[in-house]
């Protein structure tokens, strides 16, 4: 078994997978605890299937798909917040209506330009062979990006992701800052979906944050289990679809939800 | 120096007026009670003084205060149960509204809400989980947090409604210290007749379709006390 560890990082798209999928990891982790307490899990699910049309157009055209999925999610996930806070439609189904109308708009270029189902079953599921050391790089810088944005703004998302009304009342941006989270997890959506796929990858952001408000009833608390929880969950997740050959993704939410379960129950001991 | 000004000012919800061509004035340093029966729009009120709801018609004005110098307890807590945070967590966050480029608390935030931490006897609840306090306990908290907020202005909705008859009276001894000592001008919500007269410079009394301004010596005079 430690052999076909040591193996597995002898090929290249393997440490390129690591390297991407702890930055990812890391970014998702840190964006999923207000994200999950804001109850704005469905956005980072929308998200994702509005990147799954992205990816679908760009590869259409042939493009390089993070140039072109970057800029259209992110302007999602503005339009995204706008209907969530806007009471007066219906959030949820409006959410709805744009993720699985991105999907199916997603699988049909697909199919006309491509007509290979295997593209489908990559963008929806993940590939770990996706990337192209160019992609790892463009990843890799993107995610500091968002962590370096994520830290300086920090507190203030802690303060807006507490108490809006009080936020707004004291003179902070409430809307500034629910922009840059929108923002910061649109990139961290579009930087996973290639490994995770579109169907798994709000699962990176969701999973270890709720495992970890399990555990630890502090802000900080959280964030830091969410962290060691979400990397763990990636290393691990890798390592049994070596081994195992089983599809990655899949494999490392699974792993999320086996560690899901054993909070769960930690939380009802105490 | 007059702080805030409203200029007839109607507030309404869904073109249903609550609050109609009301006009008054704060007096840096003041203290103001909001008092009247429920559903006569203290709050909505509070939340006009705020900016968290805009009047139908009117204005409301600042001179010489800053949105950021503001401090708000709100009367129902916008706080999620079981939201994961501490206690210190939540104080300190009330430092952050007058931080324009610094990312981090300063070491003077940490030593304001600790200062305001130890004034209202939180030291020895202050690692623990929000949600497991209880509402008297929480209520303290959010003044802590309120008041690393306050600058020039503490704006309270009903802040003593779950206080023990005791804190209820520690809490008002505590807002008059900083009215007085700190020159914070206080605009509170309260049910509470007594205490309104004792401490207030004016009283603002709302009623269905109507509002009465006075000072306090004006009604015990005139002796219509039970008639607020
Ligand atoms: N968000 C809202 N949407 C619609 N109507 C509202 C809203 N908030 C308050 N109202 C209405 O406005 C009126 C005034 O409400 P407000 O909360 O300001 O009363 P209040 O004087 O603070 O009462 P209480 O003593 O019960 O706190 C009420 O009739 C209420 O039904
Ligand atoms: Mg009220």
């Amino acid at each position: 078994m430690f052999d076909l560890i040591l193996e597995m990082f002898s090929y290249s798209f393997i440490i390129r997978a690591v390297i991407v999928g702890i930055m990812v990891s890391l970014c998702s982790a840190l964006l999923g605890v207000p994200l999950v307490l804001k109850r704005y899990s469905m956005i980072g699910d929308g998200l994702s299937h509005v990147g799954f049309g992205a990816l679908a157009v760009a590869s259409a055209m042939n493009t390089a798909p993070l140039k072109i999925a970057i800029p259209i999610v992110v302007l999602a996930a503005f339009l995204l917040l706008r209907i969530s806070n806007n009471s007066k439609i219906k959030g949820d189904s409006a959410i709805a209506v744009i993720s699985t109308g991105s999907l199916a708009i997603g699988v049909i270029i697909l199919s006309v330009s491509k007509g290979m189902n295997t593209d489908i079953y990559n963008y929806l599921f993940g590939s770990i062979l996706a990337m192209s050391t160019e992609d790892v790089l463009l990843s890799v810088i993107l995610s500091l990006v968002v962590l370096l944005i994520f830290i300086l703004f920090y507190h203030r998302i802690f303060s807006v992701t507490l108490d809006e009304t009080f936020a707004k009342a004291t003179g902070i941006k409430v809307n500034v800052y629910n922009m840059i989270l929108a923002a910061l997890t649109a990139v961290t959506v579009v930087l996973g979906m290639r490994m995770m796929g579109a169907m798994l990858i709000s699962a990176l952001i969701i999973f270890p944050d709720v495992s970890s408000m399990n555990i630890s009833y502090t802000y900080k608390g959280v964030t830091f289990f969410a962290i060691i929880i979400s990397i763990f969950s990636l290393i691990s997740g890798i390592c049994v679809s070596y081994i195992f050959s089983l599809p990655t993704g899949a494999s490392i939410v699974t792993i999320n939800l086996l560690i899901y379960i054993v909070c769960s129950m930690i939380k009802r001991r105490n | 120096m007059q702080i805030i000004k409203c200029e007839n000012i109607t507030l309404s919800y869904n073109k249903e007026k609550i609050v109609k061509d009301l006009s008054f004035d704060v007096i840096d340093g003041e203290y103001i009670c909001i008092i009247g029966e429920n559903g006569t729009g203290k709050s909505t009120l509070v939340k006009a003084i705020l900016g968290l709801v805009n009047p139908e018609s009117g204005k409301i004005k600042y001179s010489g205060v800053k949105q950021n110098e503001i401090g708000y307890i709100s009367q129902t807590s916008a706080i999620a149960d079981n939201f994961p945070a501490s206690v210190y967590e939540i104080v300190l966050s009330g430092c952050l509204n007058r931080k324009v480029f610094m990312p981090f608390y300063s070491k003077k935030d940490k030593e304001k809400a600790d200062y305001y931490i130890n004034h209202l006897e939180l030291d020895e609840i202050k690692k623990k989980t929000f949600s497991s306090l209880s509402g008297g306990q929480k209520q303290r908290v959010l003044l802590a947090r309120a008041l690393c907020a306050t600058k020039k202005v503490l704006l309270l909705d009903e802040p003593t409604a779950s206080l023990d008859p005791v804190a209820t009276k520690e809490f008002y001894e505590i807002i008059y210290d900083l009215n007085r000592q700190h020159n914070i001008t206080i605009i509170t919500v309260s049910h509470d007749i007594d205490n309104s007269l004792k401490y207030a410079d004016r009283i603002i009394n709302l009623s269905k379709d109507s509002f009465k301004i006075y000072r306090p010596d004006e009604l015990i005079t005139k002796g219509d006390k039970n008639n607020v």
